[in-house]
C-alpha cells in the first residue's frame, strides 16, 4: 500500500511497508542521499531530519508514523548551487573534515535557529550535543552556526 | 651531473601519463594514488598542480585512487601525502610545463625564454599567442618517463600554494550524495554479513528458515565455508537478516577471552619478538635511576560510518568501489584471495567517513567482492552494521611503556631507555603480514600473522617517537612486539606516538619537579634544536605560562611537545584543565612548525582534529572485551568526546623560514595527550600514568 507524505515541500507517495525506516525511504525510495546511516540506534545523529519542523532520527522512525506529515532533509535546505545560509556558513568556516556528520548537524542547527534566531554558544552546544563528529571539527561547526545566525537575522531584518 | 633523486612514487610510476592528462574540456586531470579521507589532500594536490602549471585551480580535476589511470602510491598513511605524492605531482607538472613551452616555442618560432604562462595560456613577451596547454597537448609525449630535471618554481614565487583554499569536496557532502554509501545503481542488491566470531571458528549450523522469517522479504543467503552474506533488493530485509543471524548460527572452535586481556598491563610477559634499538646497554651501573610505567588501552577508529563497498563481477571482470586507503594494494589483495588475475580487477576510491587509519574499509571490499563473484552481473552494495564496525575493525594497539632514565649530577637525563610492550601497529593487507578479514573464513585461511612492525626507517610502529628529541647522551629502545593479542590490531593515527610522547613528556615534567624547576625552563635546558626551542617558547608565551601558579587546586596548566616521527611536523601544546571528579580540558594552545604549508586553513583543521581526537582518547576511550571479543559495540559503550566537552582551541603555524613541507596530520596527538597528563598533574599533584584518565582513576589516585 502507498503512504503519502510531504518531503521538502513536495507530496510524495511511497510504496513500502509501514515499518520501513524513514531513512531507507528517503535514501532508497526517494533518492535523497544526504540523510546518512550512522548507527541505527539514535546515538550519533547522522540521520537527523525534520518531521513537522522538529528534529527526528530517521533511522528508527517508521514510515507509518510520518504519513501525512512534513519531512525536511538536507536537500530541502539548499543545494550546492543554491546553498542555505547555514550551508554557506559551514563552507565559509570550512566546518568539517570527512563531512559524514554534517547533514544531520545542519538539520539540528536549522531547527535551533528557527526557534531561536540568536542562540548563545551554550544553546548551540546543547542543540548539537546529540550529534557526534569524529574528525574534531566541533569548534568550526559552532562558529559556523553563529555565523549563519547573524546572516539569517540580518536577512530577516532587511 | 648526477640524476636527481626522485620520490618513491615516481620511481614506481615513472610515466608522465600516469599523473597528468589534458582533457578536451580544457581541464587538466591530475592523478594521485593518495585518497581523500577528510584531510583535504585532494585540494592540496590540486593546489600544487595549479601552482606548477600556472593554470587556474578550477581547471584542475584531481583523480584519486584509481587503478586504471592513476599511480600506485600504496596506502595513504603516515602524514606522507603532501611530501611524497605532492612532491611527485610538482616534478611531473614542472616537466610537462617545460615540454609544453618547448612545443609552443617551436610553433611560434621563438625562444622559450620569451614565453610565460598565465592562467594556462602562453604569452610571448607578455602578449597573447593563441597557444596554451591544450593546443599543444597532442604534441607532448606523456608516455615518457619523468626525469625530474625540469626546474620547479621557487617557493618565493608561489601564488596558489600557501593560500587557504576551500576544500573542493565539502559542498557535496553538505548537500546530498557524496560517499560510496550513496551510490545506488538501479537493480543494486544490498548485502550484509554474518561475521565469523574469531579466526578458526567454524560454522556448525545456520538456521536459514529462522533468518528468512526474521528478514520478512526476498532474501538470498550466500555461504562460502565460514563466510555468510545476506542479499536482498530491499536494504531493510538484508539488515534484518543480519541482525537476526547471530542468534541462529552455531559455531565451533569459539575462543574464550578473559577481561584482563583488555588492559595494557596484560601485555607484559606475553610471548614477544624482542628488538633492541639504539645505544648498547649502559656499561656503568646507574647512579640515579628514575623509572615509571605508562599505558594506553586498545582504542577504536570509531569511524562515524560503517564500512561499505560496491562490487560487480561482469564478463570476468571485477569492479570494486571502496573507501579504503589504497586502491592498488586493495586490487592486489583481492586478486590474491579471489584467485583472479590482477588485470581482471579495477578498484576506484570513493569517499567514506573519516577513518584515521586502517578500519574495516578494505575488509568490506572483500566481503562485497565475495558476494559479487557468486552473483555475476549484479551490483552488490555491502555495508557493515554499526556493531560490526566496532566489533571487527582492527583496533589501535594497547601499549605499555616503561622509561628507565639515569640522571646526571644536574638532574638531567644521562642515559635513557624506552621499553615498550605492544602488539603490531600495522596489519594492512599486503603490507607486512596482514590480510583481508573474510579470507580467514574461506577454505584456505592465510597463515597466522608473523611478527611485523614498521621499521625505524619508516618511523617505527610501537617505537614511533620512542626516542626523546631532548639532548640525551645515550638512548635506546627495548621493543617487545607482543605476538598474540586478543584482538586484531593495526594502524591508528600516530601509531605508537601518542603513548610514547605521553610517557616521555610526563617523565620530563616529573624530572623537572624533582629539581624544583619549571617544566618549560627544564625542557629548554635540554633542548638544543632551534626549531623545537622556538615552539616551546612560543606556546608558553601564548598560554600565559609565566603566570602559571603552583597548581594543586583542581586547575592545571600542562605542556607537551614532540616532533612527529622525529622527522615530520613539530607541535607544542599547552592544555588548561579543570579536575573535579572528571577531567575537563578547558583550553588548548598549539603552535606547529610544518615548514611550507600548502593550504594553511586546511592544515589548521588537521591540527584541530588531531587535538580533539587526542583529548577524546586520553580522557574517555577504551575498547572493552568480553569472553568472545570486542564488547563495546555502540556509542554508549564506546563514548567519544561531545560538543559539550570540546575545549576552546588556539592553533597556529610558525612561518616556514624556507623549510620544506612536513607531514602535519598526526603531529598534535602525542603532545596533546601529554599536555593533558601534565595539566592534570599540575591540578592534582598526582601523576596519572594509565589512560584513559577516567573518574575511577582520578578517585583512586586521590585516595
Amino acid at each position: 500500500m502507498n503512504i503519502t507524505l510531504t518531503v521538502n515541500g513536495e507530496a510524495r507517495s511511497v510504496g513500502a511497508a509501514e515499518s520501513t525506516s524513514l531513512l531507507e525511504v528517503l535514501r532508497n525510495h526517494l533518492g535523497l542521499m544526504g540523510t546518512r546511516y550512522g548507527c541505527g540506534l539514535e546515538q550519533c545523529g547522522c540521520c537527523m531530519v525534520l518531521v513537522d519542523d522538529q528534529p527526528a532520527y530517521a533511522c528508527t522512525r517508521e514510515l507509518g508514523t510520518v504519513a501525512g506529515r512534513k519531512v525536511t532533509t538536507i536537500e530541502g535546505l539548499g543545494s550546492e548551487a543554491r546553498p542555505h545560509p547555514l550551508q554557506q556558513a559551514f563552507l565559509d568556516e570550512q566546518a568539517g573534515q570527512c563531512g559524514y556528520c554534517l547533514s544531520g548537524i545542519l538539520i539540528s542547527a536549522k531547527a535551533l535557529l528557527d526557534r531561536n534566531p540568536d542562540p548563545s554558544r551554550a544553546e548551540i552546544v546543547a542543540a548539537l550535543d546529540k550529534h557526534l563528529c569524529r574528525c574534531g571539527a566541533h569548534q568550526r561547526i559552532l562558529r559556523a552556526v553563529e555565523r549563519a545566525a547573524v546572516t539569517l537575522r540580518s536577512g530577516a531584518a532587511a | 651531473m648526477t640524476a636527481p633523486v626522485l620520490p618513491a612514487s615516481l620511481v614506481e610510476n615513472p610515466r608522465l601519463d600516469r599523473w597528468i592528462k589534458f582533457e578536451s574540456d580544457r581541464t587538466v586531470r591530475i592523478a594521485t594514488g593518495k585518497v581523500e579521507m577528510g584531510q583535504g589532500i585532494v585540494t592540496a594536490i590540486g593546489q600544487i598542480a595549479a601552482e606548477e602549471l600556472d593554470v587556474p585551480l578550477d581547471r584542475v580535476a584531481v583523480l584519486s585512487g584509481n587503478t586504471t589511470y592513476g599511480p600506485d602510491e600504496l596506502y595513504t598513511t603516515s602524514s606522507l601525502s603532501v611530501d611524497v605524492s605532492g612532491g611527485s605531482v610538482r616534478l611531473v607538472c614542472a616537466e610537462v610545463r617545460a615540454k609544453a613551452l618547448d612545443r609552443a616555442a617551436l610553433r611560434l618560432n621563438c625562444s622559450r625564454d620569451e614565453l610565460s604562462v598565465v592562467h594556462g595560456k602562453f604569452l610571448q613577451n607578455g602578449a597573447a599567442t593563441g597557444q596554451d596547454y591544450w593546443t599543444v597537448a597532442a604534441e607532448i609525449d606523456l608516455t615518457q618517463a619523468v626525469t625530474g630535471t625540469a626546474p620547479a618554481k621557487q617557493v618565493a614565487s608561489y601564488k596558489v600554494v600557501g593560500q587557504s583554499v576551500p576544500r573542493v569536496d565539502l559542498p557535496a557532502k553538505m548537500s546530498g550524495a557524496a560517499f560510496v554509501h550513496d551510490v545506488l545503481p538501479p537493480d543494486v542488491l544490498h548485502a550484509r554479513t554474518l561475521r565469523q566470531p574469531n579466526r578458526g571458528a567454524t560454522l556448525a549450523s545456520l538456521d536459514e528458515a529462522a533468518i528468512r522469517k526474521a528478514a520478512k522479504g526476498e532474501l538470498q543467503i550466500v555461504r562460502e565455508v565460514n563466510f555468510v552474506a545476506f542479499v536482498s533488493p530491499v536494504e531493510g530485509v538484508a539488515q534484518a537478516a543480519a541482525v537476526a543471524a547471530p542468534l541462529h548460527a552455531k559455531w565451533n572452535n569459539l575462543r574464550q577471552l578473559v577481561r584482563e586481556q583488555q588492559e595494557a598491563a596484560w601485555l607484559k610477559g606475553r610471548p614477544s619478538d624482542d628488538r633492541h634499538i639504539g645505544a648498547p646497554p649502559s656499561a656503568t651501573s646507574p647512579g640515579n635511576l628514575v623509572q615509571a610505567t605508562f599505558s594506553r588501552p586498545y582504542i577504536a577508529h570509531a569511524s562515524l560510518a560503517p564500512s561499505c563497498a560496491l562490487a560487480e563481477f561482469r564478463d570476468g571482470h571485477l569492479t570494486v568501489r571502496s573507501h579504503g586507503q589504497g586502491m592498488h594494494p586493495l586490487r592486489k589483495n583481492l586478486a590474491d584471495v579471489l584467485g583472479l588475475p590482477i588485470e581482471s580487477i579495477t578498484a576506484q576510491h570513493l569517499h567514506g567517513a573519516g577513518c584515521y587509519g586502517h578500519n574495516g574499509a578494505d575488509d568490506a571490499a572483500l566481503d562485497a567482492a565475495l558476494v559479487a563473484m557468486r552473483l555475476p552481473g549484479k551490483c552488490i552494495r555491502l555495508m557493515w552494521r554499526r556493531e560490526e564496525e566496532f566489533g571487527f575493525e582492527p583496533v589501535g594497539p594497547a601499549m605499555l611503556v616503561t622509561l628507565h632514565v639515569d640522571l646526571d649530577a644536574r638532574g638531567r637525563p644521562a642515559d635513557w631507555t624506552t621499553e615498550i610492550w605492544s602488539p603490531t601497529h600495522v596489519q594492512r593487507p599486503g603490507a607486512g603480514t596482514g590480510f583481508l578479514l573474510a579470507a580467514e573464513a574461506l577454505a584456505n585461511p592465510p597463515p597466522e600473522v608473523a611478527p611485523f612492525d614498521p621499521t625505524e626507517q619508516r618511523g617505527g610502529g610501537g617505537t614511533r617517537n620512542a626516542v626523546p628529541l631532548y639532548d640525551v647522551p645515550a638512548h635506546r629502545i627495548v621493543h617487545h612486539l607482543v605476538m598474540r593479542p586478543p584482538v586484531r590490531t593495526s594502524a591508528l593515527r600516530g601509531l605508537g606516538a601518542l603513548p610514547n610522547v605521553y610517557a616521555i613528556e610526563s617523565m620530563i615534567d616529573d624530572l623537572a619537579a624533582r629539581m624544583g624547576e619549571d617544566p618549560v625552563a627544564y625542557r629548554l635546558s635540554i633542548l638544543s634544536e632551534s626549531r623545537a626551542r622556538r615552539l616551546v617558547e612560543l606556546v608558553a608565551e601564548r598560554a600565559g605560562w609565566e603566570s602559571r601558579g603552583a597548581g594543586g587546586a583542581g586547575k592545571g596548566l600542562g605542556i607537551g611537545f614532540a616532533r612527529y616521527k622525529n622527522r615530520a611536523a613539530y607541535a607544542a601544546v599547552v592544555a588548561a584543565v579543570t579536575v573535579e571528579e572528571t577531567v575537563r580540558v578547558d583550553r588548548i594552545w598549539c603552535v606547529a612548525d610544518a615548514g611550507l604549508v600548502v593550504n594553511p586553513d586546511g592544515a589548521r583543521n588537521q591540527l584541530e582534529g588531531g587535538i580533539v581526537q587526542a583529548v577524546s582518547w586520553t580522557l574517555k576511550e577504551q575498547v572493552r572485551l568480553d569472553d568472545q571479543g570486542i564488547a563495546s559495540r555502540d556509542w554508549d559503550s564506546y563514548p567519544i568526546l561531545r560538543f559539550s566537552e570540546i575545549p576552546e582551541m588556539q592553533v597556529e603555524f610558525v612561518e616556514a623560514n624556507g623549510n620544506p613541507a612536513l607531514g602535519v596530520g598526526e603531529c598534535t596527538v602525542g603532545p596533546t595527550a601529554a599536555a593533558i597528563g601534565n595539566a592534570v598533574h599540575h591540578a592534582l599533584g598526582v601523576r596519572l600514568r594509565d589512560m584513559p584518565l577516567t573518574r575511577e582513576r582520578i578517585l583512586a589516585a586521590l585516595a
